[in-house]
């Protein structure tokens, strides 16, 4: 467990539903496995009414790539007077990531939304800007094996916003159990076309 | 700085800048007597700077000069509000070669006359109406070789938006771009403002779009634009013509009859050149053969 993307620890994962999409974080900051400094770390930023990013990695460049997202997305609404889209989204982080190849920022973004037409999108990137997209749940972070276990068993297709929720509630909370670096509760959107609903998890202390 | 240099340097120096095109901005006899024979006291202040002669010549009581004394700086006002350099690059604009736009229901289109200097010329390796990005085009009315840095700028800041978000640039985002490419070289020095006057065709998420970009670095959207020799007839010519439900293949017919209008010679597929935009987002810049026929339909 060395390297500087498992400094701090986290475990995010978005997912999709029907006309819906959801995505969840721990909330753990920590400096390695020996200190857990706070219990409430935001790791998921809204980045549009319909669009959130969830961000995994440095805590550090966590916060740093937060703050550049929203410039560059409030930037783009001023100029253009239009909300940008998910996918679009998508790629100005993957360009965005890009330009800082031989310096990077240590995070790795994970992008969930509804497109215009309603439908989910969700995409994941390394920290270099590499995008996947997925139809079914993207990972990130330091549990993203024991997360890829769990939702590759629970997800299924067409799932409304209630099933939405409470399957990838159950596949944050067990895949974090196998972490010892995220955890210490979670955070929850389910993003559908009328509404944000955000819920708090409690989850193991230990 | 640049406007020093130009007031107390040589001969050479002024007779440079002093284009045929430019012609109004000879200085004055007077002003010129003034230069050649500076004196220490005269021309140098306190910090031993050249002082400009505008400057000398109120500090000598002389009052108010003509506008020509501001003619050579693109960033110093006249005393009546104009910038003239832009004044004189739109001149310049007026001077060149008829383009027009209309923008029809489901689509727009751009034509331009190409009448060549001589008949030697070979006219396929003359392009007026060029592409920026698939979905938008332009046409130009003005200096053909102030032209071709803009469309390489264009072209690039419509690439380098496609690159950041693999989307094509919005019609406004890239005429936004195009007038600040403009802009910038009214305000930098050692420049000298684009000759040219610009009409964007472009068909995205809000539909057809015509917009107009000037030398100053502004720009309007329009239904229907005309720039270039005869701008003002054929505006006016497309005031009667123009209704807001026209069909594309009909704005077509209108702007080849609105060259026609200001046409010397006889129109033929060779001189003049069309540009179309439809409800398939591809900007298109017709062939010699597809304008016959629309030449021939006109007839």
């Amino acid at each position: 467990m060395s390297g500087i993307m498992n400094y701090n620890g986290s475990a995010i994962v978005a997912m999709a539903g029907e006309k819906c999409v959801a995505i969840a974080a721990d909330t753990r900051y920590g400096i390695r496995e020996l200190q857990t400094v706070s219990c409430q770390r935001q790791k998921i930023f809204q980045l549009t009414n319909k669009t959130f990013v969830g961000l995994a990695g440095l805590a550090t460049d966590v916060q740093t790539m937060a703050s550049k997202l929203e410039f560059s997305l409030k930037l783009f609404e001023l100029r253009e007077e239009r909300v940008m889209q998910p996918k679009t989204i998508g790629n100005m982080i993957s360009h965005t990531l890009y330009q800082s190849r031989f310096g990077p920022w240590l995070t790795e973004p994970v992008v969930a939304g509804l497109d215009s037409a309603g439908d989910p999108f969700m995409c994941a990137f390394d920290f270099i800007g590499a995008m996947s997209q997925a139809k079914d749940f993207v990972v990130s972070g330091t549990s993203s094996e024991q997360l890829f276990g769990v939702c590759e068993s629970f997800w299924r297709p067409n799932m409304d916003k209630d099933e939405l929720f409470e399957t990838i509630s159950q596949c944050l909370l067990s895949a974090v159990d196998r972490d010892c670096l995220a955890g210490w509760g979670g955070v929850v959107h389910v993003i559908t076309e009328d509404q944000i609903i955000t819920k708090r998890l409690k989850g193991r202390m230990d | 700085m640049r406007w020093a240099l130009c007031r107390g340097s040589t001969g050479p120096a002024q007779s440079l800048a002093v284009g045929p095109l430019f012609a109004e901005c000879t200085p004055p006899a007077r002003h010129r007597a003034m230069v050649e024979m500076p004196t220490l006291t005269q021309t140098q202040g306190s910090l031993g700077r050249e002082v400009p002669a505008r400057v000398r010549r109120v500090r000598a009581g002389l009052g108010a000069m003509g506008e020509s004394e501001y003619s050579f700086s693109l960033t110093t006002f006249a005393p009546s509000g104009k910038l003239l350099q832009i004044e004189y690059a739109l001149n310049c604009v007026a001077e060149g070669r008829p383009a027009l736009g209309i923008k029809a229901k489901n689509g727009v289109v751009l034509a331009t006359e190409k009448k060549m200097a001589s008949v030697l010329i070979e006219d396929t390796s003359v392009q007026k109406v060029e592409n920026l990005s698939d979905s938008v085009g332009l046409v130009y009315a003005g200096l053909p070789p102030d032209f071709r840095p803009l469309l390489k700028k264009g072209r690039k800041e419509a690439q380098m938006y496609f690159t950041q978000y693999r989307e094509q640039i919005p019609t406004s985002q890239i005429v936004r771009k195009m007038a600040a490419i403009m802009q910038e070289s009214t305000q930098q020095g050692g420049v000298r403002p684009f000759g040219v006057s610009l009409l964007m065709a472009g068909y995205d998420e809000n539909g057809p779009q015509l917009f107009q970009v000037d030398p100053s670095g502004s720009y309007f959207g329009w239904k229907a634009s005309a720039i270039g020799k005869n701008h003002v007839n054929a505006k006016s010519f497309l005031e009667k013509r123009f209704t807001e439900d026209i069909e594309l293949e009909d704005a077509i017919h209108t702007a080849i009859l609105t060259l026609k209008e200001g046409f010397e010679e006889a129109i033929t597929a060779e001189n003049i050149e069309i540009g179309v935009v439809g409800e398939d987002r591809k900007f298109r810049v017709l062939t010699p053969a597809e304008v016959q026929d629309y030449l021939g339909e006109v007839e």
